[in-house]
């Protein structure tokens, strides 16, 4: 993590001035705000701060906040995180997702980010569906979920990502839910000051597509338990509790992977490498 | 009175108005994009209104304009009780609904108030809370009152011919 700014900001600073065009209503906003919150809690500067996200709803998110962003291919944000933190490892890396980009388009990415344990904070917008392509089922849709693209359900069993990461070596692990902005807030600056590869999955709400998801209000709940160090024990806890304990649920001691080579390129000799030339 | 008590209110109070503030406001941004206007122009009136209600706070306390609301703030649920929830809105929303979310917000920070007043708080703190409260109670009144001079909406008024939803 990148040293606290001199003068305080606050969360408005990091808030860029496009409006967002989610859809009234979205969970997307709220979490727009936890990131703003966190910046501002972390003492960051926006220009220390980058943010980096692939294809979707939630991937919209860099235009709205006034750190570096870049709004890449569809589910190849962490492989660009992964190269940016690699090579410039004094930024502060966020990587925002949703669940089709993250978990289906960029499965395999997430496990290897997983594994390698760069220190990024992953935030993964999960609202079990596809929102941007008008609703189609996601890889974390309810199976027996009917809607008139999938008549009856997908029949197809979900994924379970915060398992996934754990097994892959993911070195923080967390819930969190929109509807608590103030908690996600403080759940995404603990991921950030954690060092390694911290993945908070943050329950969403699509209120277009999945409007059954505004009871998730009341399903949401702290998770009864405090954070551990042993992934087996918080793998069992995850793939038995309700899907909605809210919490850090994983806190690693796997040293974060910094490069095999320390970047010695400088930014005058990569411009020259791309500088194009007129024919 | 231990020393800190009626200054961690009135903060309190502030951060619950602040936040209010903040919510209507990103509402009214919310309902532009959907340029549903009236709407909108509606929530930048009550985020102007709360904004006045936080700045009389400060006023009060004499203290210098905060940057920001306190993040990790202790509600007893998860914002503050005149905080609008995140999913109330509608696209297709009429100013008496944005008013209904008006109300019960207004009517939440009543009880909440209310119950400070009511509870084992030092005497200073339960009179601003009775103050409070009384404030809050009028804007219900006033909430109340501006609903009928806008239009009820129709039993269809969340209809739209060429809806999101749709398999194409």
């Amino acid at each position: 993590m990148n040293p606290p700014a001199a003068v305080a900001l606050s969360a408005k600073d990091f808030k860029s001035d496009y409006k967002p065009i989610w859809c009234p209503g979205c969970g997307d906003f709220s979490v727009l705000s936890s990131v703003t919150k966190a910046l501002a809690m972390l003492g960051l500067r926006p220009e220390n701060v980058a943010v980096v996200s692939g294809i979707g709803c939630s991937s919209r998110i860099p235009a709205y906040t006034t750190c570096y962003g870049f709004h890449g291919v569809h589910g190849r944000s962490l492989a660009a995180a992964t190269g940016l933190k690699v090579a410039r490892p004094e930024l502060t890396v966020l990587v925002a997702s949703g669940d089709g980009d993250g978990y289906s388009i960029g499965g395999n990415h997430f496990l290897h980010a997983c594994r390698r344990n760069v220190d990024l904070t992953y935030i993964v917008m999960d609202n079990h569906v596809y929102g941007m392509t008008k609703g189609q089922a996601s890889p974390t849709t309810e199976p027996d979920w009917d809607s008139k693209l999938a008549p009856g359900g997908s029949g197809v069993r979900e994924f379970h990502p915060l398992v996934i990461a754990l097994a892959s070596g993911a070195n923080f692990v967390a819930r969190a839910f929109s509807g608590d902005p103030n908690g996600t807030a403080a759940i995404l600056a603990e991921a950030v000051r954690h060092p390694g590869f911290s993945f908070v999955e943050v329950l969403s709400p699509c209120v277009t597509f999945r409007p059954d998801q505004r009871s998730w209000k009341e399903r949401a709940h702290p998770a009864p338990v405090e954070p551990t160090d042993d992934a087996a024990r918080a793998a069992r806890r995850i793939m038995t509790d309700d899907g909605f304990n809210i919490g850090v649920l994983y806190k690693g001691n796997r040293k974060p992977y910094r490069g095999a080579v320390p970047a010695t390129g400088t930014l005058d000799a990569l411009e020259q490498k791309f500088e194009l030339h007129g024919g | 009175m231990p020393k800190n008590v009626y200054a961690d209110f009135m903060s309190q109070a502030y951060a619950m108005e602040l936040e209010a503030t903040e919510r209507y406001a990103q509402f009214a941004e919310q309902l532009d994009t959907h340029n549903n206007r009236g709407v909108a122009e509606l929530f930048r009136k009550l985020s102007k209104i709360e904004a006045l209600h936080a700045k009389r706070i400060l006023e009060e306390m004499g203290w210098p304009s905060l940057p920001a609301m306190p993040v990790a703030f202790a509600w007893g649920d998860d914002e503050g009780p005149e905080t609008a929830p995140l999913d109330a809105l509608h696209y297709l929303m009429q100013p008496y609904h944005a008013l209904e979310i008006a109300l019960q917000c207004e009517e939440r920070a009543q009880q909440h108030f209310e119950g400070i007043a009511a509870g084992k708080a030092p005497k200073k703190v339960r009179t601003a809370a009775a103050e409070m409260a009384e404030e809050e109670r009028e804007h219900v009144r006033l909430i109340k009152e501006w609903m009928t001079r806008v239009p009820q909406p129709s039993a269809d008024w969340n209809h739209d011919p060429d809806p999101p939803r749709t398999a194409e």
